[in-house]
């Protein structure tokens, strides 16, 4: 698609999966044994055929630049077009708002080729094909496009969905912020489609007035001025706003008929290449019901559970209901229960971590 | 174009008609290895960790796939402006063409690619071994020696020797003969088809042994022994770590075999020497509630239902409930029903093993079963489904 720029908007991102954002940011967030949530956005882009990406990270964002390195992995290492990654270019200024930053970069909007922007987090675990929303956009002759998702999952305990009413000819007739959405509710997915020429004057304009959200100050504010239509995406996709939520989504994956939906045939979801050996089970090695990257080295028992890659388990250690993520490691007869471990975390033999109802984190490179 | 201190030539050329069906629509260097590898990431990522930047691929054997895979070098940073890989096809010139007649015709053939980057050492390497070789240190050998060529030798079992190049040395490890395949071996130091050369030297026994007719034109049989018979200083260069010959069906599966070992002689995961290769894209493989897999080796996007016993699962490989895999290597994208047993065979890739099919043999004196490419092996005892 090549009038289409992608924009992965980390501006607003909302600090909810605490420990493991200490050091990163959401969009980094290590998701499925072998991806970081940003993977799934930015695949949902390429999958689309959109060649040129920038990225508007706010903070902490050493790691998805690590990540995301030249863009290779997606295709976007490119002459033209490609990956750009546009941070604050005030490092010492709080960022007011995704329309400041996208203002400090007004000329690289300006002097993209696109017609069409497509904006969207980089935190959405979804299979969103923007070449249908793209021609919902099109066809509803629309001025801005929202996505929004009906709510499905438990009660959530902190306000940080945005939801918006919709007519019956599709029209959002409102937003409201900060919200806890009830089951069914419309949840804004803070993805939209516009023209490249809107945006920028909007950019301009709100700016000008000391405006600087793009949902509350371009959309919501402009709502009776122009065609603002609402795209229902129906597909699965859970939502993450707690330690809890992300462990469950997890667990979703050992679901073989999920796994067969986000990673089919006809559709990729690209992520950073580490080159890995396969993963070695041991002759002591009770595996069940997992979900193991490559690179693991398992000589212990693992139930329910994710291994990221380069994950070593010694003999006797259990792993139960677990996410572990990279280069963990998990010694000789320990324990380890309903627990997260972010990267390059060690628990030492005989040493046992059990997460009670709500998992517990334990925080990167940690030694337990 | 600055000169370079060294570059490499990799023989890649072979048919490998000793592994029957997995080479017929392959060459041999393209045949996947260990899981998720081919056989020729082997040299390609030594060369990397060795610093070599330079790589000509000599292919002539369906070369398509092979083409393919090294692609522009990037999976093993070899994609240089000045360098990298070039896969070298046989072509005709002015004064015509032909294919590959012998190792050393094909890098006579490919001189002119040589000698555009001007290297001091040439190295030979062939595309059918499984190991890990810092080139660098046998290059510090070679220059310690002042050497014209030094060749990398391994210690085989006496009772093999005869199937190798045995070189015969001096207490300094001068090399005084060389056998291609001897009756009754002298030594036991095998030639592992590594070569170094000064480039000045090997540019003209290359071009003299064209002119000589009687010339099968390969290293071992004729340019190895000339250079011998002219008393030229060849250092056998030796070598004590895990090497293997994958030439055949039965090395191939044993090759696979060593893997598994709880502490094997060659593992694939060492950190500070990893095997690049061109990653599929898959998601992390999944190991179902009904599953058991021990002692083996399983690649990213496989779905495990069954029971995996000492063996090596290439990437995308299904495996249905009720099935057994034992002693066995399953390449990629096999698909495998339900009560499906497997012993002691080679699965080449894209096959479909249907429900209740029974696939190999458990006698160790057997040979092992290889099903080639694209097959579907099916269930002799199905009831045959009738319409009515």
């Amino acid at each position: 698609m090549e009038n289409v720029l992608g924009i992965i908007n980390l501006i607003n991102e909302r600090q909810h999966l605490k420990d493991l954002t200490a050091h990163r940011n959401v969009a980094s967030v290590p998701f499925g044994g072998r991806y970081r949530l940003i993977d799934f956005t930015m695949s949902n882009l390429i999958n689309a055929d959109v060649s040129k990406v920038a990225v508007f990270p706010k903070e902490k964002y050493l790691s998805v630049m690590d990540h995301l390195g030249s863009g290779k992995e997606w295709n976007l290492a490119r002459r033209s077009g490609g990956l750009y990654i546009l941070p604050p270019i005030h490092p010492d200024e709080t960022v007011t708002g995704d329309m400041k930053q996208f203002y400090d970069h007004l000329k690289f909007f300006e002097r993209a080729e696109a017609d069409t922007v497509i904006i969207s987090p980089g935190s959405h675990v979804c299979k969103l094909d923007f070449n249908e929303v793209l021609d919902y956009h099109k066809k509803q002759k629309a001025d801005i496009t929202v996505v929004y998702k009906d709510y499905v999952g438990e009660m959530i305990e902190k306000p940080i969905y945005h939801t918006c009413s919709v007519d019956s000819d599709e029209d959002i007739t409102d937003i409201s912020f900060y919200t806890i959405p009830r089951p069914g509710d419309h949840v804004c997915l803070e993805t939209f489609i516009i023209s490249k020429t809107l945006l920028v004057n909007l950019i301009k304009s709100c700016v000008a007035s000391g405006e600087y959200d793009f949902l509350k100050d371009a959309v919501k504010a402009n709502l009776h001025r122009f065609t603002v239509k609402g795209y229902n995406f129906t597909g699965d996709m859970p939502f993450i706003h707690s330690i809890e939520s992300f462990h469950s989504s997890n667990m979703n994956f050992l679901n073989p008929s999920v796994i067969r939906s986000f990673f089919g045939d006809t559709w990729d979801v690209y992520t950073k290449i580490k080159h890995e050996a396969p993963t070695k089970y041991s002759s002591s090695s009770k595996v069940t019901n997992s979900l193991i990257a490559n690179g693991c080295d398992i000589e212990g028992t693992v139930e329910n559970s994710i291994l990221f890659r380069g994950v070593k388990v010694k003999k006797g250690a259990i792993i139960k209901n677990s996410i572990i993520m990279q280069k963990g490691v998990i010694e000789e007869g320990a324990i380890v229960e309903n627990v997260i471990t972010d990267k390059e975390v060690r628990i030492t033999s005989e040493k046992s971590v059990i997460g009670l109802k709500q998992p517990t984190v334990i925080k990167k490179a940690e030694v337990i | 174009m600055g000169a370079k201190k060294w570059i490499a030539m990799l023989l890649a050329g072979g048919q490998g008609s000793r592994l029957g069906e997995l080479t017929i629509g392959l060459a041999k260097p393209a045949v996947p290895f260990g899981g998720k590898y081919r056989i020729i990431d082997f040299p390609l990522s030594n060369c990397t960790h060795s610093g070599i930047d330079t790589v000509g691929v000599l292919t002539q054997y369906q070369p398509l796939i092979l083409n393919d895979y090294v692609g522009n070098g990037k999976a093993w940073d070899l994609d240089l402006d000045v360098g990298g890989v070039s896969v070298l096809p046989p072509y005709q010139g002015k004064e015509g063409g032909e294919w590959y007649k012998g190792t050393a015709n094909a890098v006579y053939q490919n001189i002119q690619y040589i000698d555009n980057y001007d290297p001091e050492h040439v190295l030979i390497l062939s595309g059918d071994h499984i190991y890990k070789m810092d080139y660098s240190k046998m290059l510090d050998y070679h220059i310690e020696k002042n050497a014209e060529a030094t060749i990398a030798v391994i210690q085989v079992p006496w009772q093999e020797a005869s199937r190798f190049g045995i070189m015969n040395t001096n207490d300094d490890d001068k090399i005084t003969q060389f056998d291609e395949k001897p009756k009754y071996p002298k030594s036991n130091l095998a030639s592992m088809g590594v070569y170094l050369f000064k480039w000045k030297t090997l540019r003209r026994y290359l071009i003299n042994d064209e002119k000589d007719e009687n010339s099968s034109n390969d290293f071992g049989s004729n340019i190895i022994p000339k250079m011998l018979e002219d008393r030229k200083k060849l250092y056998a260069y030796r070598f004590n770590d895990y090497w293997k010959d994958v030439g055949t069906v039965e090395s191939l599966w044993q090759a696979h075999m060593d893997l598994l070992e709880d502490t094997p002689n060659f593992q694939l995961d060492d950190q500070q020497w990893k095997i690049f290769a061109r990653n599929a894209n898959h998601p992390p493989q999944y190991i179902s509630p009904d599953a058991e897999v021990s002692q083996s080796l399983i690649n990213e996007g496989c779905m495990i239902h069954g029971k995996i016993e000492h063996s090596v699962l290439s990437y995308n490989v299904q495996v249905g409930y009720g099935s057994t895999i034992k002693d066995s290597v399953i390449m990629p994208n096999v698909t495998i029903g339900e009560n499906v047993h497997i012993e002691r065979s080679i699965i080449a890739s894209n096959c479909v093993i249907e429900d209740g099919a029974i696939v190999g043999n458990s006698s160790i004196t057997s040979d092992i079963t290889l099903i080639g490419e694209n097959q579907t092996i099916i269930n002799p005892n199905k009831k045959k489904i009738t319409h009515s």
